[in-house]
């Protein structure tokens, strides 16, 4: 890009940008009665759509939630597919409130977008899916293998820095599409396939014989998957992150959609307070008091809509692993709710 | 001379000349040695895919059962991916209960098109006009809603539908505007002319998916915010233009295969422009390019399935999204069959009334 079109683009963003944030995200929404929402065009158990058309998924579910805090019904969304080149675009121009579409949280994306990350509810890498035949139980013991993997991507890159670093040797297979590459591992031409892990769970679902191949637990990249909200309104940033904040606080405290009014009588000063029994925190977003009790009853905590969408209750069967709570040796930690 | 035969006896076929299914062979299949050997091979090539896929499509095939624990075990397809969400393809994410409008729609759009194209139903100005005119507003009343109806958002817009409101709209819109466009280019006054020009070649010089990506990506920041013109209306107009600026390139080709005598005689009929035009040149122009058109419609109709990269589910692209549901991870081929399927019908059909219509059409131009 040369120096003009980088300056034309920045002015538009600007100009873009400094009509939008005259008006508050949650009085618009407010206004209109529902979140417009971005998802992908299908991407499985993270967004796509079921039989009768209803979206389900992790994203989904975070749409759900904002959508909960804010008018108590976690159906008050609109979806909105986005292709991932004009996702950013549909955010800037006003057409979606919220960007919940496994996108990577990069710091040039956050700083020079026009767009802020203010949460992660996916944190995904580069994995390894291996034949169980072969018997390695980690990367570390691939030397010599044989790797099927997409040209042209981070992967062929994260892999060559992993080997390398490792002092060990492999042999990189490229395919131009994923769909190639996957067959040709199937078919046995390599000995290990790489994508992100949580492509390497929905792969394996494609394979003749699925229970036949195992990921290993290593992973070698970062990868971020968030929400996205337009820079510079605070308010509705917030609104977004603690609605991630309070499904993984309601894991955290036994909360799920089940016994959330059981847990009203609870005695727990902190579940009180988070409930909007005592204590009434959803005032500085301008939300009511009982925004993360309509969180936690209509969509449920994070353990819930983890396992229902991508986890051991789905045909993906991805583990926790990175994305298990702080306390059980996972990264998903949310601040306190005071 | 007399086919009947005279008083010595009837007419006895040539001597030598092998006649019925033998000879057919002979005269068609094995005429040299060199046609003998890829007779034999074109025969090998079938043996070795046709009676597979015949086993994959159809006897190993699984129709049954709800989900994809029906086809577990089973080598052939799985057709009963296509089966559950075939509502989808058709119809995209249309609401359920309202899908009636859309079949409204399909059916007075098949039988406007069938009145207006078959030879034997009279009155084609009747049929012709109400598909341009009247269709295009109960279409868009039905499909979006007003009037009483529930409004229908254009987002949950897709499947078969989508690509058909595309393809259609795209039509209709590019050919009138293509006439008028080859009309301007082949002008003598120089403003028209030129602007023609201009369009015609920014246009074409232009990918389709540029077009699609400045509607939808780029659009958007020139507008004030909030201001937001409906995704699938951006997409229609790109299209529809980008469309004209081909079929008036085609009918352009048309205009400067007719003789300027036929314009001569005309003017010294002391017929005015419009008159020339649309009595003596046009209809010949037409004519000559009835193929160059229908093979514009016919790639323009696939190129319908561009509207993915944008985020609207054509045919293909909810194809693609139902095949990413955890639910049925892993029958895409199944599904890219079916679409495969549905627009060779669509194409066929085009492609076998136009040659239909070439033959009505004939006066004699035609060298064999």
């Amino acid at each position: 890009m040369n120096r003009i079109t980088k300056l034309a683009l920045a002015t538009l963003t600007t100009i873009t940008l400094a009509g939008a944030a005259q008006a508050s995200t949650l009085d618009d929404v407010k206004k209109k009665g529902f979140v417009q929402c971005g998802v992908s065009q299908g991407l499985a158990g993270f967004s796509s759509p079921d039989d009768k058309g209803n979206w389900s998924g992790l994203d989904v579910d975070l749409c759900r939630a904002v959508a909960a805090a804010v008018f108590g019904n976690p159906q008050a969304v609109k979806f909105t597919s986005l292709s991932a080149k004009e996702r950013f675009t549909a955010l800037q121009s006003g057409e979606i409130d919220v960007l919940s579409r496994n996108s990577t949280y990069t710091i040039g994306r956050d700083t020079s977008l026009g767009l802020d990350f203010v949460a992660v509810n996916y944190y995904d890498g580069q994995g390894f899916i291996v034949h169980k035949s072969l018997g390695v139980k980690s990367a570390k013991e691939l030397n010599g293998a044989s790797i099927c993997t997409e040209t042209g991507t981070t992967t062929e890159l994260n892999i060559a820095d992993y080997f390398r670093s490792h002092k060990m040797e492999y042999k990189a297979i490229a395919f131009s599409n994923n769909d190639e590459a996957v067959a040709a591992y199937d078919a046995g031409r390599c000995d290990v396939y790489t994508t992100d892990q949580s492509g390497l769970y929905a792969n394996r679902l494609k394979m003749a014989k699925p229970e036949e191949n195992i990921v290993l637990p290593d992973i070698i990249s970062k990868e971020p998957l968030g929400p996205v909200v337009r820079h510079g309104d605070n308010q509705w940033g917030d609104i977004v992150r603690w609605a991630h904040f309070a499904m993984v606080t309601g894991e955290e405290m036994g909360i799920t959609s089940a016994n959330a009014k059981d847990m009203l009588k609870s005695e727990n000063p902190e579940i009180r307070r988070l409930l909007g029994v005592d204590d009434n925190l959803g005032q500085g977003m301008g939300l009511p008091k009982e925004w993360a009790f309509n969180i936690l009853s209509q969509v449920g905590n994070y353990a819930e809509s983890f396992e229902r969408n991508v986890g051991a209750k789905s045909p993906l069967g991805i583990a926790r692993g990175l994305n298990a709570l702080w306390s059980q040796g996972g990264l998903q930690y949310a601040p306190p709710a005071r | 001379m007399d086919a009947q035969g005279t008083s010595q006896g009837p007419i006895l076929p040539p001597a030598g000349v092998v006649h019925g299914p033998l000879g057919w062979l002979r005269a068609n299949l094995f005429s040299t040695p060199f046609n003998s050997l890829l007779t034999v091979l074109c025969l090998y090539l079938l043996w070795i895919t046709v009676p597979p896929l015949i086993n994959w499509a159809i006897i190993d095939a699984t129709v049954s059962g709800t989900d994809r624990t029906a086809c577990a075990g089973a080598s052939g397809a799985c057709w009963t991916f296509v089966k559950m969400r075939f509502g989808q393809f058709i119809y995209g994410l249309y609401p359920i209960e309202e899908r009636w409008r859309v079949n409204v729609v399909f059916a007075v759009g098949i039988l406007l098109v069938l009145a207006a194209l078959s030879p034997r139903v009279p009155g084609k100005l009747w049929s012709g006009g109400a598909f341009v005119f009247v269709f295009p507003v109960l279409a868009y009343v039905l499909l979006g809603g007003g009037l009483g109806l529930p409004v229908v958002e254009t987002r949950l817009w897709g499947g078969l539908m989508l690509t058909l409101v595309v393809a259609t709209t795209a039509t209709v819109v590019s050919l009138p505007l293509g006439i008028i466009l080859a009309l301007a280019r082949s002008s003598r006054m120089p403003i028209v002319k030129g602007t023609a020009v201009v369009f015609i070649e920014v246009v074409r010089g232009v990918p389709m998916i540029t077009v699609l990506f400045m509607a939808s990506v780029m659009l958007p920041l020139f507008l004030p915010p909030g201001m937001n013109f409906d995704k699938l209306m951006r997409a229609l107009i790109g299209i529809s233009l980008f469309a004209s600026a081909y079929m008036a390139e085609v009918i352009r080709g048309g205009l400067q295969a007719i003789p300027r005598g036929q314009i001569e005689a005309a003017q010294a009929l002391g017929l005015n422009y419009t008159r020339t035009m649309g009595l003596i040149v046009l209809p010949q122009a037409l004519k000559l390019v009835i193929p160059g058109i229908v093979n514009s419609f016919i790639s323009l109709f696939k190129d319908t399935t561009l509207v993915a990269i944008i985020g609207l589910f054509d045919l293909l692209g909810m194809v693609q999204t139902a095949s990413t549901n955890p639910e049925w991870l892993g029958s895409s081929v199944e599904g890219y069959v079916f679409a495969a399927f549905v627009f060779g019908c669509f194409c066929l059909a085009m492609s076998r009334y136009s040659q239909a219509l070439e033959r009505r059409l004939e006066t004699g131009h035609r060298r064999r």
